[in-house]
């Protein structure tokens, strides 16, 4: 597996734990089940902490938590179970969480500019996956019709701001 | 016509060329099949029995004549000189290599067409009314909203893997011609007292193997707000639609789960939410921009009644039949709808030649204001003819076999391509469909029987629209052999009915007997003026079920 944050091809630094695994030292990723049940043991760990929610598992769970997790893992079982971009969503733009939000599972280079359009900054990859195929896939559209988590500007609102400099003279 | 501006077209460039490189890394090999078929269904390309088949795109039906001429180009360059107009006012071609795609999508790319959301779990090309623009009672015209729910849905990031297929459709008038209440999300434009423009949104109608009729869950959307509140409807479906069954996961299986109050409770929250944002509120200036492109035309000042018109319906009675079942009335004085039919009499319903085609783009530039729109009856409509120019309209179609006179009649059938081509059917159902056109070719007759429609599909998954024809026909297998199940008193205009289940089903030699057993039923039991579904809805299934299954 690789990951890529931001872009950038990076060594993972957080160790994703089974449930009954032993914590090892350093950051981790636990199962919402795991977080649920020790919450105060690793609350008081003194290291970044990680969550996993499974399709099914809502953001809305840990949206009081959320100043707790420096990475929130969402897990697509299924390329095509697109659960996780709406749950993605929320914890972004609904919950303002704003520490790394990390598309794991079945994630497939034709799904990349959905996912970071969908607010997701790290992608768990295969291998096979790299910079040049990063690099293409998650660039292929210039503009995008809708509003969403990335914040980039709509083709609307850029079909306006033509519109008022047509009117302010044309000044480019 | 809504034309592309700059950042239209760039898109439109972008996803042929994504397309492009996927198709070529098919054919090198470097994917599989397997690999390949999640891509391709992304843009319109399905593997069917025989070959490869492409769905173009065709925005709530509406076509310029520019638009048709290239797509009887692509049939007569690509194809085999012919494509098939869909009941989601889509065209189809059956015959393309994989290696002509991406020529095919510059050359659609070329006159603002494209495959995007024609397939896949996605938000589907949006439909609506053929008449829009033209129709009488009309409050607003149906494309404007359509053209904005299309741009706002094209490759939404959060919304391109639902649980399954969405389809939404839009009416523009209260006699709804889009059969907004069997779509996924049915928008039905209304005005409140004061006047203002919004919309009524019922959720989870769909045909399939369970069909269901769509709940009313808003009265009232008002125009700035649609967006966001169709975001919070599919936010809902994305959530917490089934994906353990992909027979259960279309939202209407959601909606009937959970109830339509509960639907409507959850989207309204939601609905909040989103509208508190604001991100999605809909500015008046775009609703303008995209409004211009939907203008009238340029309407000439006429007298209603035309002596041309009314002196060619005494001199031709082929012409005096057409009249009567192929022209609708017009909003602007002196000027007529008129329908094409695609169903001739024992031909393959919403087939179209490249020439024909061509034929009807050139009759559109001359007559209708350059404009075509196809119905999800499978016809083809020109909106705007004088009066005058019916004639003239007529010969010329008559010419290139377009002058059918049986728009609403029973050989205006709606039929699936069926077993024929699709790899999910049990049966055949365009030889069903041209054997009952051919039982009742005689003209007179089908102008005594009325309004009626018969709708055939070859499997379950109800393409053809069974359950909501007047006489539905499925065909099902059984043991190998194709029997076929009937259904009557389906409806899909704003008196929407699932069929009833007459009885057991009948054999291929059976089946248009029985159909005409139940014409003749109608006939014997109509009072004056009933149409055929008037009577059904009067005397019920009884009588219908007596008769066919009576032991002679």
């Amino acid at each position: 597996m690789q990951l890529i944050k931001n872009g950038e091809f990076i060594e993972d630094s957080f160790v994703a734990v089974g449930d009954e695994d032993t914590l090892p030292d350093g950051p981790v990723i636990v199962s919402l089940e795991r977080w649920q049940a020790e919450r105060e043991a690793l609350s008081a760990r003194n290291t970044p902490l990680g969550v996993r929610l499974k399709s099914g598992q809502e953001p809305s769970i840990i949206a009081d938590d959320l100043d707790k997790f420096s990475v929130v893992a969402l897990e697509f079982p299924a390329y095509r179970n697109g659960r996780a971009y709406s749950y993605a969503r929320l914890l972004r733009e609904r919950y303002g969480y704003k520490g790394e939000l990390r598309a794991v599972g079945n994630v497939l280079r034709d799904q990349f500019q959905f996912m970071i359009r969908c607010g997701f900054d790290a992608l768990e990859v295969s291998d096979k996956i790299t910079p040049e195929i990063w690099a293409e896939c998650s660039n292929f559209f210039s503009h995008y019709y809708q509003p969403a988590a990335d914040g980039k500007p709509t083709v609307l609102s850029l079909r306006q701001r033509l519109a008022a400099r047509a009117q302010s003279g044309g000044a480019a | 016509m809504y034309r592309y501006d700059e950042f239209d077209h760039q898109l439109v460039n972008e996803r042929v060329a994504q397309f492009a490189n996927q198709v070529a890394r098919r054919l090198s090999g470097e994917l599989t099949e397997d690999e390949f078929k999640p891509l391709r269904l992304m843009n319109g390309v399905y593997l069917q029995l025989h070959a490869y088949m492409l769905r173009i795109a065709i925005p709530y039906g509406t076509l310029s004549s520019r638009q048709l001429r290239m797509l009887a180009h692509i049939g007569r360059t690509y194809d085999r000189g012919y494509g098939h107009f869909t009941t989601r006012q889509n065209l189809q071609f059956n015959w393309p290599a994989l290696k002509d795609v991406p020529d095919i999508l510059r050359d659609l790319a070329s006159v603002e067409m494209h495959c995007i959301q024609t397939s896949g779990n996605c938000i589907r090309n949006v439909t609506s009314d053929q008449y829009a623009g033209a129709a009488k009672n009309e409050i607003e015209d149906p494309r404007i909203i359509s053209e904005i729910i299309r741009q706002w849905s094209t490759f939404h990031p959060e919304f391109s893997f639902l649980p399954r297929k969405f389809k939404i459709a839009v009416s523009g008038t209260p006699d709804d011609r889009a059969a907004i209440r069997v779509h996924d999300i049915g928008i039905q434009i209304v005005q409140d007292a004061a006047g203002k423009v919004g919309y009524e949104i019922y959720v989870g109608g769909g045909l399939g193997r369970t069909p269901m009729i769509a709940k009313k869950i808003a009265d009232f959307v008002p125009k700035e707000d649609l967006l966001a509140y169709l975001e919070a409807i599919m936010r809902v479906y994305n959530m917490y639609g089934r994906r353990d069954n992909m027979y259960k996961s279309r939202i209407k299986i959601l909606v009937h789960e959970i109830g339509a109050e509960e639907m409507k409770r959850q989207v309204d929250a939601e609905f909040a939410e989103i509208r508190k944002a604001g991100t999605l509120h809909l500015p008046q200036e775009e609703v303008d921009r995209i409004q211009v492109y939907f203008r009238p035309p340029a309407f000439e000042t006429l007298p209603d009644e035309s002596t041309e018109l009314n002196k060619a319906v005494l001199g031709d009675t082929g012409f005096a039949n057409w009249v009567k079942s192929n022209i609708a009335a017009h909003r602007v004085p002196g000027y007529a709808i008129v329908n094409i039919s695609l169903k001739p009499i024992g031909g393959t319903p919403g087939d179209c030649t490249s020439d024909q085609m061509d034929a009807i783009a050139d009759i559109a530039e001359k007559f209708s204001f350059d404009e075509i729109r196809v119905t999800h009856e499978q016809n083809l409509t020109l909106a705007h003819v004088r009066k005058q120019d019916l004639y003239a309209v007529y010969e010329t179609l008559k010419a290139h076999d377009l002058a059918t006179p049986n728009i609403n009649l029973i050989t205006d059938q709606i039929a699936c391509p069926g077993l024929d081509y699709c790899s999910l059917a049990n049966a055949r159902s365009i030889p069903i469909a041209q054997r009952i056109s051919e039982r009742f070719s005689d003209i007179a007759r089908q102008h005594d029987i009325g309004e009626m429609k018969i709708n055939t599909s070859g499997c379950i998954n109800a393409c053809g629209h069974h359950h909501v024809g007047h006489i539905g026909i499925l065909g099902v297998d059984k043991k190998g052999v194709e029997y076929y199940q009937v259904t009557i008193g389906g409806a899909a205009d704003e008196k929407t009915a699932v069929g009833d289940i007459v009885g057991p089903a009948f054999t291929e030699e059976e089946i248009i007997d029985a159909v005409e057993k139940i014409v003749n039923i109608y006939l014997d039991k109509r009072e004056t003026g009933e149409r055929f579904i008037d009577t059904y809805r009067r005397i019920g299934l009884a009588p219908f079920k007596e008769n066919l299954y009576a032991t002679h």
